[in-house]
């Protein structure tokens, strides 16, 4: 395994590198000091205190899916320490330490799964290799736990702390060769863990990005133009500099414009809320002519016409859809869309920077640091290196801290002000009209039925966003995307109209959108077929199989569909049955395979003869491999999922553009679900299979929409085909 | 001039503009850093603080507004009867995901209490409607506060 592979050649014997980790801990040294200087360092993960307790490395930037507790618990698993032991710390972005660090793709479990056990492993052979030495006894005779090392025949037993100096000496063990731990004999992993920084939570205590704080530091609040891709054509800031407390006005490159160009001034202040007023006296000339006629407006105008004609392009051609569909029994067509989306993550985008002789050091909110570190060192002409990047708690990502324009904005305000360390903040204005939404997409799509109900053709026209002749970030589709590996004649094609906006990954990128578009169809499909959709992809599916890899998606395996479809409908007491007439109390079905993991949901739902949709309860079924780490996060994961599928369907989100600027500016033209819009009730179940565990972050989130929508249909017999849902009064 | 202003029972002199917002003051002024910004707008409730006991948005709030009532924030939190079980709970059921909305929600839950130690549903909705948690950690906290009352109720009986 190469991630295995790297750490293990990166962070073990090698000198240098152990005077990295060293350093990496260095830093929040003062933290860790309560019980004296620490008496070992075992690999770049572990410290051993004098007291016997553990400082755990959390490598992984914490966005709320509780990876801070998860990967150090794989460690603590294969050290043998009680996890009452443990402190956790989180440990600087360089990969070139810790290996990958990342929040995004849910990924932090495949990747890490193997490695950061063997991380805890090795450590655990060093300790058990210093008490042979000194017993002159052979490891395997000893036998370790609860931070001790035990030596059976002669009774002997030391703690990690007395071996620690002497361990920290021993040569580490490679990581693929140092034995892990049976299953049956976990005693971390599978057992449900609280999130480690909760007491400090709720304590108030200042753990993320917004609440870094440092002597002599100044905020900054930025102008940025309203317009995306609009550039500065000169600007007058006397009025602002004029502001008591108003220390300087700087214009910087936020990184989508040209080089050279300026697209933001930065009002660097005492204080963020005079930095904030003061922007208001800012005269600013913008050159936006060549971006003012994009417009919500005219996407559904081009979209339209463009279903109309054939695809630009093909994304899979199998069979022969024309001939599939001409020979079916019956076709069923229809079109779906969704809009731009916002994340609106309730922790303003914000960074903080002090740049000192040379050296730029950034205290980051960020899901993706060493991306972040590229851009920041492109933009200052400086080397990567020079950076040293502190991760922060993160007040949620959804994938908009993945991008790391914040980084490269204070970068440059910090550059400008030496010696000073700066805070910026975004407005909430700044933060809903500077993102990178989910792009929007319009898809045309036709099914066709043989005489036994099953599917023999299927096109989807997807018109969406690319530049000029590729879809942009997140607008992409698979040629996997459900069922085209199995029906016998596709055609996917797609049209890509143009935006100025940035688009960008939100939670479950792509997925959230396909899950509603398809399973929704496929409903309607269902419909005509004369069976429920559980059924239908039942049948569709076939006997258990892995599907062939195409590219780098995760292979679908059909079994592993199967046992959640119906561990679904035994958990919700699903009958199948079609309403009979239309009561306003509905049932829907959803199904998605997406970033490793499988997921089954079934959503009651209530309509009111007003049309208000309430969610009376939500059913989910998951697979995401052969163990779930922390299943008390893993509910809570699937749970908060759920209820954000939800907010995209029936509270009204959606990003609006006109005259090329975003329209929505805050929590009211943005809105995020409340405690009275949210189910009473997630109810979670997991089922296990023998495959490597996957991340829960994300796959739980895309089937909520089209089993909510497909409720609404049972309820009511509207077939809503467009996000946001809007039912008509009953 | 300085104005005094009573946080977290202890008292400041602060020399700011009046129509600063509390939010910014306890923020960058007195280093309490627990309460946060979210929206700006009264939108959001992760900016809530207790003022004299009751919940309100301290971004909303200027200091001019402040007077002479007593300021409790997150960080003392705890020193209010209800608040502790509040907190406590929150532990217990591990509320929080990501936690920027938590010190809101919390402070929103103990002014509930208060007022209401025995909520139902729709009082719950009633009181933290006007709090969003971007996570979705609504199950829990509708649980939490149900948790926190009968554990501030058997203090009361005890
Ligand atoms: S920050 Fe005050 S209500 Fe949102
Ligand atoms: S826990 Fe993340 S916003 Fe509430």
């Amino acid at each position: 395994m190469n991630a295995a592979d790297a750490i293990s050649r990166r962070s073990f014997l090698s000198a240098s590198l152990l005077a990295g980790a060293a350093l990496a801990f260095h830093v929040r040294l003062a933290l860790a000091a309560e019980n004296g200087a620490p008496v070992g360092t075992l690999t770049a993960f572990v410290r051993i205190n004098p007291d016997n307790s553990v400082v755990i490395g959390a490598k992984n930037p914490e966005i709320g899916q509780g990876v801070k507790t998860m990967l150090p618990m794989l460690i603590a698993e294969e050290l043998d320490v009680d996890w009452e032991q443990v402190r956790i710390e989180q440990t600087l972005a360089d990969d070139k330490i810790y290996g990958p660090q990342s929040a995004g793709g849910s990924r932090a479990t495949p990747v890490n799964w193997l490695p950061m056990r063997q991380a805890g492993a090795a450590a655990r052979a060093m300790l058990v290799s210093a008490a042979a030495t000194q017993w002159g006894v052979k490891p395997d005779a000893l036998i370790t736990s609860g931070g001790m090392v035990r030596h059976a025949a002669s009774g002997r037993s030391a703690s990690y702390a007395s071996l620690a100096p002497a361990a920290a000496a021993v040569p580490p063990p490679a990581f693929e060769t140092v034995p892990l731990k049976p299953d049956s004999a976990f005693r971390i992993i599978g057992t449900p863990r609280r999130g480690v920084d909760t007491p400090a939570i709720v304590r108030g205590a200042p753990l993320f990005g917004i609440d870094t704080d440092l002597p002599n530091m100044v905020y900054a609040a930025l102008e940025t133009c309203p317009v995306f891709q609009g550039v500065i054509k000169s600007h007058d800031d006397a009025a602002a500099l004029a502001v008591k407390g108003v220390i300087a006005v700087v214009p910087i490159n936020s990184g989508i414009v040209p080089k050279g160009q300026k697209d933001a001034l930065a009002i660097v202040a005492d204080s963020w809320w005079t930095a904030q007023k003061a922007r208001a006296l800012l005269k600013v000339e913008w050159d936006l002519a060549a971006q003012r006629h994009f417009s919500t407006a005219g996407y559904e105008k081009a979209a339209v016409s463009s279903l109309s004609g054939a695809p630009q392009s093909d994304i899979l051609r199998k069979g022969d859809v024309a001939a599939g569909l001409a020979g079916a029994v019956k076709t069923v067509s229809a079109r779906y869309d969704y809009p731009f989306l916002a994340h609106a993550t309730l922790e303003p985008q914000n960074c903080t920077g002090l740049f000192d002789q040379d050296r730029l050091t950034l205290w980051a909110p960020s899901q993706a640091p060493t991306g972040g570190r590229k851009q920041v060192a492109d933009m200052l002409g400086i080397a990567p290196e020079s950076l040293i990047i502190h991760l922060t708690r993160i007040g949620g990502g959804f994938g908009r801290r993945l991008m790391s324009d914040y980084m490269v904005q204070v970068a440059q305000i910090a550059r400008a002000l030496p010696g000073r360390p700066v805070k910026m903040i975004y407005s909430r204005a700044d933060d809903i009209r500077h993102d990178f939404y989910r792009p929007a997409g319009w898809h045309g799509l036709t099914a066709g039925l043989d005489k036994d109900g099953a599917i023999v053709a299927l096109k989807d026209h997807f018109v969406t966003f690319g530049a000029p002749d590729a879809p942009v970030r997140a607008a992409e589709m698979e040629a996997t995307e459900f069922p085209a590996q199995i029906v016998p004649n596709i055609h996917f094609g797609a049209s890509w109209l143009q935006t100025n906006l940035s688009t960008g990954w939100l939670r479950a990128p792509t997925s959230n959108a396909m899950a509603f578009v398809f399973q929704s169809f496929l409903d309607e499909v269902a419909l005509a077929a004369g069976v429920d959709l559980p059924t239908l992809i039942l049948r569709t599916l076939g006997e258990d199989r892995l599907l062939p890899q195409v590219g780098r998606a995760p292979q679908f395996n059909t079994g592993r569909a199967r046992k959640v479809i119906e561990e679904a409908r035994r958990f919700a007491a699903w009958d199948g049955k079609r309403p009979d007439r239309w009561t306003g109390i509905g049932r829907g079905f959803g199904f998605y395979f997406s970033h490793a993991g499988y997921f089954a949901e079934v959503v009651d739902a209530t309509v009111s003869k007003s049309g208000q949709i309430k969610v009376d309860k939500v059913w989910v079924v998951g697979d995401i491999g052969s163990h779930v780490i922390n299943p008390l996060n893993a509910e809570h994961q699937a749970q908060g999922s759920v209820i954000d599928g939800l907010a995209q369907a029936i509270i009204g989100q959606k990003i609006d553009q006109v005259d090329g600027a975003v329209v929505q500016e805050n929590f009211d033209g943005f809105p995020l679900m409340r405690i009275d819009s949210a189910p009473p009730e997630v109810a979670v179940r997991f089922v296990t299979s023998p495959y490597p565990p996957t991340g829960i972050g994300e796959p739980a989130l895309p089937p909520v929409i089209p089993a909510l929508a497909n409720a609404i249909y049972a309820a009511t017999g509207q077939r809503l085909r467009s996000l946001p849902l809007r039912t008509a009064a009953v | 001039m300085a104005i005094t202003l009573t946080v977290n029972r202890k008292h400041y002199a602060v020399s700011v503009d009046p129509e600063k917002p509390l939010l910014w003051i306890l923020r960058e002024d007195l280093r309490l850093p627990g309460t946060k910004f979210g929206c700006g707008a009264g939108l959001c409730g992760a900016c809530t603080v207790l003022l004299d006991g009751q919940a309100v948005r301290s971004c909303q709030t200027p200091l001019s507004a402040v007077g002479a009532a007593k300021v409790t924030t997150i960080e003392d939190i705890r020193s209010v009867p209800a608040g502790k079980h509040v907190v406590e709970a929150w532990i217990d059921l591990d509320v929080p995901q990501c936690g920027y909305c938590q010190a809101g929600q919390i402070m929103s839950a103990t002014w509930l209490l208060g007022q209401t130690p025995d909520p139902q549903d729709a009082d719950i909705d009633a009181a933290m409607s006007g709090n969003i948690c971007r996570c979705s950690t609504y199950l829990r906290i509708r649980k939490a506060i149900k948790q926190a009352a009968a554990a501030t109720q058997a203090d009361k009986a005890a």
